[in-house]
């Protein structure tokens, strides 16, 4: 996992979605308990981890990590 | 893994109440980062003002009180009189609370100096009771009080708040910054951060008007509310630093 959603905080409003250059980010299917599409990334390969969808999160959702060099190579 | 960005200790574990997509909750926890980065949240005051900010004590981690509508630099300055030199002051305040019912306290706190960090939160209308006409409102802007569009006859132009303070001799430093981008989200954080390092120096004044949007009065969606911005709001309140004292740039 490269990008982590804390799920139930999310509010459903989409900045991360409208900044991230990789196009990876959509709202789910299914509603969180507050009763919002929440933001999800699936295709995780593809997030380059450079945190803009953090960045312009209001909620403080999100979470980025960056694999270590070693861990790319193998995967 | 390394991690590249997570949540600020800055921020208490509260969820805020705020719509989707407002931008306070970017300026809460940017200030939230810069306090955690100078290491100053057990050092630091912050005083929440009237609107839709009103319970930001709930969400900084570090002390906090509220004030009257308007009043919060002079609680502030009340906080800094009485508190050991190495505390850190801040108000947090919206353009409704700080340049209609607040002008006053806001311009003579500035005028005198009064070694304080102001974040003024300007999305050009009145949020928490439900979308009124502020000082900062737009020409042609439409509000629930100015169904038609603001029009300079019959409601007066606009005030630029921080061009206004920074003609006050008092004043230390004065910046402009925006939430419009990701790139323009980081030169807010270097602002904020900059005002904290000048109260911590003792040099003054310090105030960081940060355009913020208000999707649900501005009638758009948190993405457009965010180009409006750009597109309506910069060519109106241009970014920038209005007040540099000649030695702060120097220590820093
Ligand atoms: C003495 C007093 N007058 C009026 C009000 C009503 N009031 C509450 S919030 C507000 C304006 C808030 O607007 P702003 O400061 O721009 O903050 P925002 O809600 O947009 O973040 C007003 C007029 C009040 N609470 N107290």
């Amino acid at each position: 996992m490269k990008v982590l959603f804390n799920e139930g905080w999310c509010k459903g409003c989409g900045l991360c979605i409208a900044f991230c250059p990789q196009e990876i980010i959509h709202l789910a299917e299914h509603l969180n308990r507050k009763g919002y599409r929440p933001a999800q990334v699936v295709d995780q390969d593809k997030c380059t981890s450079c945190a803009a969808c953090a960045r312009m999160c209001p909620d403080t959702v999100i979470t980025v990590y960056r694999p270590d060099r070693k861990q790319t190579a193998v995967s | 893994m390394k991690t590249v960005f997570k949540r600020t200790t800055g921020l208490t574990d509260a969820e805020t109440h705020y719509c989707p997509g407002c931008t306070h909750g970017i300026i809460h926890r940017l200030v939230a980062e810069v306090l955690e980065e100078l290491d100053a949240l057990e050092t630091t005051v912050g005083v929440a003002s009237v609107g839709c900010s009103v319970l930001a004590y709930h969400y900084f981690n570090c002390d906090m009180t509220q004030a009257a509508h308007g009043r919060a630099p002079a609680v502030a300055t009340g906080l800094r009189r009485v508190l050991p030199e190495d505390r850190l002051v801040f108000t947090y305040q919206g353009d409704g609370d700080l340049a209609s019912i607040g002008m006053a306290e806001i311009v003579h706190a500035a005028a005198r100096g009064e070694n304080i960090t102001v974040i003024f939160v300007n999305n050009a209308i009145y949020g928490m009771t439900g979308g009124q006409m502020a000082p900062t409102t737009l020409l042609g802007q439409k509000t629930a009080t100015t169904p038609e569009g603001r029009s300079s006859q019959l409601q007066g132009l606009p005030i630029r708040v921080s061009e206004m303070l920074a003609t006050l001799d008092g004043a230390a430093y004065i910046e402009r910054v925006s939430t419009h981008d990701p790139v323009h989200v980081l030169k807010a954080k270097k602002a904020i951060k900059k005002s904290f390092e000048i109260q911590r120096n003792r040099q003054g004044f310090s105030m960081i008007e940060v355009l913020s949007s208000c999707s649900t009065n501005w009638g758009l969606t948190p993405e457009e509310s965010l180009k409006w911005i750009k597109s309506q709001m910069i060519p109106y309140y241009p970014l920038g630093i209005f007040k540099q004292q000649p030695c702060i740039g120097e220590e820093s």
